[in-house]
This record gives C-alpha cells, sequence and structure tokens, in this order.
C-alpha cells in the first residue's frame, strides 16, 4: 500500500510542476507579442505619454519574471486581474460562467459514461454480430463529424421540426434544476455523442483483449454464463484502459465544450473564451486557458492514479 | 506506377465495403479540389443575387448570407479547407517526425529536451492552446498552418520517437555508426525507411483531425479570413437559416462530416489489415 501512496505522491509533484510550466508557457504568451501590448490596446493613435502611463498601470514597465510571479500570486488568492476589453474583473466574469461549463460538462458525463460502458460491455459479447459492425460503423463515424455538425443537426431536428427542446440553452442563475436540465439536453447529447463513440470503442476493445486470456477460456469451459464472464472475470481486469480513456474524454469534454457553448450560446467559460480571442482581450484568454489546461491536467492525473490503483501491477513496469 | 497496378485491384477486392466507399469518396475529393474552377458556376467571391435566395435554377444551392452562389463557395472551398489542412499535416510530419527521429538517433540531452518540451506542449489542450496563440499573432490562413502544424507535430514527434527508438538499436544501424556515417545518413537511409510505413499510417488519422480542428477553428471565426470560401465559417456565416429549417448551412458541414468518415473508413481498413487481426 505504502508504495501506491509514494506513487500517487509523485504524481501529484509531476502535475504540480507540469502546472507551473504550463502558467509560465501561458503567462510569456504575451511576451511573445509582437509589438507592445499597451501600443496594440490603445491603437497607433495614441500619445507616447498615454502609452506610458498605461504600461504602468499594466505593470509592463516591470521586469517580466517579477510580473509572472504577481500574476501568479495573484491568481492563487482567486485574483484574476481586469479585462482589457471592459475592465471589469475576470474573476467576476469566471465565476458563474465556470459553474455552468461544470454543470455542462457533468450532465454529459452523467449520460455518456454509463451509457459507454454498457454499449461497450454489449459488442464485446455479440462480437462481430450485426450489432456490433453497426455499432463499428456508428461508431467511427460519430467520431468524425465536426461537432457544430452534430449539434446544427440536433437543433434542426428537435427544435425546429419537433419544437421538443429550445434551440438556445440560454440559462440564468435563477433557473430550476428541471428546466436546466431540460434547456441544457441538446448541447450535452452532442457532446455525449462524440465521447461515447470514443468511450465505447476502448471499453470493447479492452474487453477482447483481456478475453484471449487463459483464466477466461477457463472461465468459459467451466461453464460460466459469456454475461458472467464479460462482467465479473473480464471487465476488472479490463479496468485500466478502460479508467483511463473516460477520465481522458472527460478532460476532452472540458474543452469540447467550447464549439457547444458557442453553438447554443450557452454562457459558459467555452464562450468567453472565444469572444475573448477575437476581441484579443488577452487577460481574460490567459484566466480562462489557465483554467481549461488545470482541469485538463488534473483529470489526465487522476486517470494515470486510479489506472494505476485498480491494477497494481502497473506500479513495476515492464 | 507497375506496381500500383499490379497490387490495388487485388487488395481493393478483399476491402469492405465501407473501404470502398472511402476510398470513392477520396477521390471525389481530390477531383473537386483539382477541377474547382472548372465545375464551380460562378466566382467564389462574387456577389450575384440578394442574400439567403433559395435554392433554384439559376443557384442550385441559393446564395450565401452576402448574396454569394452557395454551390461555387462549396466547390471552391474543398480547395481552402482542405488545402489548408493538407498542408498543416505535412508540415507537422516534416517537423515532427525530423525531430522525433533526431530524438531516438542522437538521445541523451537532446532527446531529454525535445521530449520535455512535447510534454509540456501536450499537457495544454490543443484547442485551448491555439486559440491563445491565435490571440496574439492574429488570425490568418498562414499562422493558423503554422500554429496547427506546430501543436500536431508534437503527437507525431512520439510516435516517430517510439518507433525510432526500436529501430535505432538495430545491429544495421550500429553498423552504419561503426562505419563512421553521420547522423543526416542515418536517419535519411538507415532509420527513415524502416519507420515510414507506422508514419504514412498515422498520416491519415492526423490529417482528419487536422482538418476537423481547422474547421472547429473556422467555425468559431478564426479561421481563413473574408473572403475565402472555408467550410467551417461558411457554416457559421449562415447558421440562422437553420432556424427557419433550411437545410443549406449544414451541406459545408456534411462535406467535412463526409471526408472524414471516409478517411476514417480507409483507415481503420488499412489499420485492421496491417494488425493481422482477423477476429
Amino acid at each position: 500500500m505504502n508504495a501506491i501512496i509514494t506513487m500517487i505522491l509523485k504524481r501529484l509533484g509531476l502535475g504540480f510542476v507540469t502546472l507551473l510550466v504550463v502558467s509560465i508557457v501561458i503567462f510569456s504568451a504575451v511576451e511573445l507579442l509582437p509589438g507592445d501590448l499597451a501600443q496594440e490596446i490603445l491603437g497607433q493613435s495614441a500619445t507616447p505619454e498615454t502609452v506610458a502611463a498605461f504600461r504602468a498601470e499594466l505593470g509592463l514597465d516591470q521586469p517580466a519574471a517579477t510580473r509572472y510571479f504577481t500574476w501568479l500570486g495573484q491568481i492563487l488568492t482567486g485574483d484574476f486581474g481586469h479585462s482589457l476589453a471592459n475592465g471589469r474583473s475576470i474573476a467576476d466574469l469566471l465565476s458563474i460562467r465556470l459553474g455552468n461549463t461544470l454543470f455542462l460538462a457533468a450532465y454529459a458525463a452523467a449520460i455518456a459514461v454509463p451509457l459507454s460502458l454498457l454499449l461497450g460491455i454489449l459488442t464485446a459479447l455479440y462480437r462481430n454480430s450485426l450489432f456490433d459492425r453497426a455499432a463499428n460503423v456508428i461508431t467511427l463515424s460519430s467520431i468524425s463529424l465536426p461537432e457544430f455538425f452534430v449539434a446544427y443537426i440536433l437543433i434542426l431536428f428537435f427544435s425546429i421540426k419537433l419544437q421538443y427542446f429550445p434551440s438556445l440553452a440560454n440559462i440564468y442563475p435563477d433557473t430550476p434544476f428541471g428546466e436546466r436540465l431540460h434547456r441544457t439536453l441538446l448541447p450535452v447529447l452532442t457532446l455525449s455523442l462524440v465521447v461515447v463513440a470514443h468511450m465505447m470503442r476502448m471499453t470493447r476493445a479492452a474487453i477482447i483483449n483481456v478475453l484471449a486470456s487463459p483464466y477466461v477460456e477457463m472461465a468459459q469451459l467451466k461453464g460460466v454464463s459469456p454475461w458472467r464472464v464479460i462482467v465479473f472475470h473480464a471487465l476488472p481486469n479490463a479496468l485500466a484502459p478502460i479508467i483511463n480513456v473516460i477520465a481522458l474524454n472527460l478532460a476532452y469534454l472540458i474543452v469540447g465544450v467550447v464549439v457547444v457553448e458557442v453553438v447554443f450560446v450557452y454562457p459558459g467559460l467555452g464562450q468567453l473564451l472565444v469572444d475573448s480571442v477575437s476581441k484579443r482581450d488577452i487577460t481574460v484568454v490567459q484566466a480562462v486557458s489557465l483554467i481549461f489546461a488545470g482541469t485538463f491536467i488534473l483529470l489526465n492525473l487522476i486517470a494515470d492514479v486510479l489506472s494505476i490503483v485498480t491494477n497494481p501491477r502497473l506500479l513495476n513496469p515492464r | 506506377m507497375h506496381l500500383l497496378s499490379r497490387y490495388l485491384p487485388a487488395s481493393l477486392r478483399s476491402a469492405p465495403a465501407s473501404a470502398l466507399f472511402g476510398i470513392f469518396v477520396i477521390c471525389l475529393y481530390l477531383l473537386v479540389v483539382v477541377l474547382a474552377p472548372v465545375i464551380a458556376p460562378y466566382s467564389e467571391t462574387e456577389i450575384l443575387g440578394a442574400a439567403y435566395e433559395p435554392w433554384s435554377s439559376t443557384y442550385w444551392l441559393g446564395t450565401d448570407s452576402l448574396g454569394r452562389d452557395m454551390l461555387s463557395r462549396i466547390i471552391y472551398g474543398a480547395r481552402n479547407t482542405v488545402g489548408v489542412a493538407l498542408m498543416a499535416t505535412v508540415l507537422a510530419f516534416l517537423l515532427g517526425g525530423f525531430m522525433g527521429l533526431l530524438a531516438a538517433t542522437v538521445g541523451g540531452l537532446v532527446d531529454q529536451l525535445l521530449s520535455r518540451t512535447v510534454d509540456v506542449l501536450l499537457a495544454i489542450p490543443s484547442l485551448i492552446f491555439a486559440l491563445l496563440i491565435l490571440t496574439i499573432v492574429g488570425t490568418s490562413a498562414t499562422s493558423l498552418i503554422l500554429v496547427i502544424a506546430v501543436l500536431d507535430s508534437t503527437k507525431v514527434f512520439r510516435l516517430a520517437r517510439s518507433v525510432a527508438q526500436t529501430v535505432v538499436v538495430m545491429d544495421y544501424v550500429e553498423a552504419a555508426r561503426l562505419r563512421g556515417e553521420g547522423m543526416w545518413y542515418l536517419i535519411r537511409r538507415e532509420i527513415l525507411p524502416n519507420v515510414s510505413a507506422p508514419l504514412i499510417a498515422e498520416f491519415g488519422l492526423r490529417f482528419c483531425f487536422v482538418f476537423l480542428f481547422i474547421s472547429t477553428l473556422s467555425f468559431l471565426g478564426l479561421g481563413a479570413q473574408p473572403p475565402s470560401a472555408d467550410w467551417g465559417s461558411m457554416v457559421r456565416d449562415n447558421a440562422t437559416l437553420i432556424a427557419f429549417g433550411d437545410i443549406t448551412p449544414l451541406l459545408p458541414a456534411g462535406a467535412i462530416a463526409l471526408l472524414t468518415i471516409a478517411i476514417n473508413f480507409v483507415v481503420d481498413w488499412k489499420l485492421h489489415a496491417a494488425s493481422g487481426l482477423h477476429d
């Protein structure tokens, strides 16, 4: 058990270092900006005095290292600075949107994970049947679809033709929970479709991989039912790659929300990011990128740890 | 060419229907890319009629938000969208492949440095990273190609390095080393021929990824700049029509989807054949 705790601590440390390096990369993005940020924002017509004053206000007159640590320190205390475009506090902009994005991703995960596990087990159980082949073609296709295509098709059928769901997923802080679930179902279905395909294919592949093992053959020869062989004999040993791919897909969900939020005009972080990129509002872009990257790293870390915990053999590679 | 004509029909006979369909679609797209000016009834950028005209015998698929012919823009869009994605993928392979082979051949500090850099780049989701960089350098076709090529080269690097590492320890590489051949010779003559097969297989998948990625960026309004037609931004510009139950804006999106599906079918078949799995 000690080995596992050491391993988890090591991974945590590694994750922390990665996050730190990523924060440096995101921060130095501004340094790479051709020309001067203050000049860029104020435009060519600004007088040198105004630019100098603005530079001082942004702290650009200090060395990069000093600014990095100030920036990092402020973020750790929850102060993300101010938007360049409208001067609003970034922390205020983020607070509700982060919750909304997490809600969307969690909702999608709650539908996608059980569904893909079930489908993965079923396709492994009935492999090479018509059902399996149809599932293969369908999932391969859905992986290939651009998200906005799926999103607009869902809108066309479910909100324009059938009028079951609204085409805009606009929710407010006081929208009741049931109403939220209803309004965000289309974006959630869009997100789910892609990740279900990935997770299902991985689940199927992982289980089939294990099915070649002697102990599975033993169980089959004993006369254990195929369903029982898969769920009790094969699945536990296929769990490591499956958990890994689930965590990776959850990480993908967090990022995948960007397009979906734009299509459905959902007030989340992704929409804020895209808006800020087109306005070239670099401070907001930095803050949102850091949050996305942090979540991404965290989920990858969880994937690593969980897959080792469920399969301690991985502690000793080879 | 002789080899091709002898080899192709036999392998195609055993191909599943999905792969044949994929090959057919890919050929169709290539034809459209090459023959765009011949097929397209109107010019890509010319404003011909009123905005959002319905389908008619003059404008087969109607007109877009500015009154340009939709069909012509979809046809020219094949050039821009597929062309940009192809360039980015090729660049990513040149960069990532070379760096990967270099890291595996030289090893030591160079390998460590390159691998750790790639680790950091991979720790940031590529869409977020692309958005961050595009904020800084601004959006143009060139910056788009470069940004995506660099981001995607990290994945090529990983594959090239891991495949090359198994080749580098082979006796014939050692022999060439002892013969006193230079590093460039080693990479080009000894290692590259032996790692090209998995890299070529990966090319199809990476192209799909890059193609979808570019379409996503241009859908978000951060891709190629107007007036040139590309499928992602065409969906975005005409999306309002969907609210009236018109499927025209879905056509460019469908064009994207069809090509990626086709490539995936072919790659799936190739991978399946290469893995020797016949379960």
